[in-house]
């Protein structure tokens, strides 16, 4: 029978705030290291020079064609076979492995996020005398940022249920920490249950923490700021008004 | 008030401001530029003229290495843009090195091709501090002089797409004139515009040339062309067909195909 005194017993103990705070680090350390990753991937794959968009093809191809539970085991067992000296401890095999595959998706969300942008963007930054690298960050990417967060959002929110996973080397997180607790005592239903809460709890935090930065990239937004607060406040700090000031800066020229 | 200070300078080292030979540009099979010769004198205004398709916007964009050429050569005060020589063979150059000549030059672009994220004043004070590394207490003020000169003083904080495309396409030519530029290049700048919008903008470039600007222009504007241009060349397919003073080719052109040209557009 169900026993609901497990469930509260466990909701809030120290072993499940720890699981829940293992799951949040490393999804989120998993996947900003996949969002830097995914950068150079995507930049790569778009590279002129055939060795860099092929080595990209095929970082992509590998992590995207194979399972995430078989490359964590791949790493985990089959790495110290083949190099005995590196032992990776089983946090680090989850982070580089975690890190590695949302790499491949993010590469994808952020080359499909930079074609987007049209190409006179990078035409104009050119002409202004920018390389490159500056275009790309000044110019580029905050208008590639739009279209990459949402799809952004969508990857943290796999990745932070994604990290039951780890579960299958011995990691504690919530759905490992769960089953630990669990299974000695047949009540691991109850102790899911407990691990569940805490999942919707973290997704849900995360959806609010998302709309706040889709809102931060809205256009419609800006443009309600530059009516109201934007206009005064640059009026303010050069002092010159809205019609005429303009004329009164010019010092010599 | 001049925006072309940097032009007093170098007179001595060169009266040409950009030397074009022999440059031969295609896509796929379609040649685009077939041997073009350009020159453009410090301090004049070049206007070039055509049906769509014969290579005036391509050649504008080779200028400043925005097209690679497949073969010619492009010079900037006498200095090679795009390419150096090694051994004989036109390799393509730095990418600073072409960055750095091209920050001398302005180019403005059909689509104006603001930068939708920044306000106006932001878009003309970017290249400035990013690429000049000048003071932003400066260049603001520059800016604010440049969009007044535009007559925009007034929409310093307005993202573009509350601009019209007359206003962009104003903005747009202050941000190129922020980075003084010693030559600006104008490709079809008013033929995104709707009719009434196309004045306010070649009032701009009127202005400019009035005050020595070096420019060339791709335009379908024959009234601005005969009135401020120094020199007008005319090409179709791919090559210059004719090229003279403005009264020359407007009310004197010897080739059938530059008249036939003339008189549809009229």
């Amino acid at each position: 029978m169900f026993r609901w005194d497990i469930v509260w017993q466990f909701l809030f103990s120290s072993f499940i705030f720890q699981a829940a705070w293992t799951t949040l680090w490393i999804s989120v350390v998993a996947q900003s290291c996949g969002v830097v990753l995914g950068l150079f991937i995507a930049l790569m794959r778009m590279s002129r020079f055939p060795l860099l968009s092929g080595f990209a093809r095929a970082y992509t191809w590998f992590f995207r064609g194979s399972p995430l539970l078989v490359q964590v085991l791949l790493l985990w067992d089959g790495l110290p076979k083949l190099v005995p000296s590196l032992l990776l401890p089983d946090f680090a095999v989850i982070l580089v492995a975690f890190s590695f595959n949302e790499g491949a998706y993010m590469a994808e969300i952020i080359r499909a996020g930079i074609t987007s942008v049209d190409p006179g963007q990078m035409e104009a930054a050119k002409s202004l005398g920018m390389r490159y690298s500056l275009a790309m960050r000044r110019i580029v990417l905050p208008q590639a940022a739009r279209v990459i967060v949402p799809p952004l959002g969508n990857e943290f929110n796999n990745m932070l249920k994604t990290t039951s996973i780890a579960s299958v080397i011995g990691l504690q997180e919530l759905t490992g920490t769960a089953e630990i607790f669990g299974s000695p005592t047949f009540s691991i239903f109850e102790l899911l249950i407990v691990a569940t809460f805490y999942y919707l709890l973290l997704t849900t935090l995360w959806s609010f923490v998302q709309g706040w930065i889709e809102n931060r990239l809205d256009p419609n937004r800006s443009s309600k700021y530059d009516l109201q607060d934007r206009k005064s406040f640059t009026a303010r700090m050069l002092g010159f008004g809205s019609h005429n000031g303009g004329g009164t800066l010019v010092s010599g020229r | 008030m001049s925006i072309t200070s940097t032009n007093g300078k170098n007179i001595s080292r060169s009266d040409e401001m950009v030397r074009a030979e022999k440059i031969v540009k295609s896509f796929g099979n379609l040649t685009v530029l077939n041997g073009v010769d350009l020159s453009v004198k410090r301090g004049q205004v070049v206007v070039i003229i055509g049906p769509s398709g014969s290579g005036k916007t391509t050649l504008l964009r080779c200028i400043n290495h925005l097209e690679k050429i497949d073969s010619g050569h492009i010079y900037i005060e006498g200095e090679m843009i795009g390419y150096r020589e090694v051994n004989g063979k036109l390799v393509e150059d730095r990418e600073a090195t072409i960055a750095r000549i091209r920050s001398q030059i302005g180019f403005v672009f059909q689509r104006f091709n603001l930068f939708p994220h920044m306000t106006a004043l932001e878009n003309i004070i970017e290249a400035p501090i990013h690429v000049l590394h000048q003071p932003r207490k400066e260049v603001t003020e520059r800016a604010m002089a440049l969009l007044a000169k535009v007559g925009l003083s007034e929409k310093a904080n307005a993202f573009p797409h509350k601009l019209s495309g007359g206003q962009q396409q104003r903005v747009a030519i202050a941000r190129a004139l922020a980075m003084n530029p010693k030559l600006m290049l104008f490709d079809e700048a008013t033929s995104a515009l709707d009719p009434e919008l196309v004045g306010e903008v070649l009032k701009v470039m009127r202005q400019l040339a009035d005050e020595g600007m070096t420019m060339a222009v791709v335009t379908h504007e024959m009234g601005f062309a005969r009135d401020v241009a120094d020199h007008v060349i005319f090409m179709d397919k791919a090559v210059i067909v004719e090229q003279g003073p403005p009264e020359q080719i407007f009310d004197n052109a010897q080739n059938e195909r530059t008249r036939t040209f003339l008189g549809m557009i009229r």
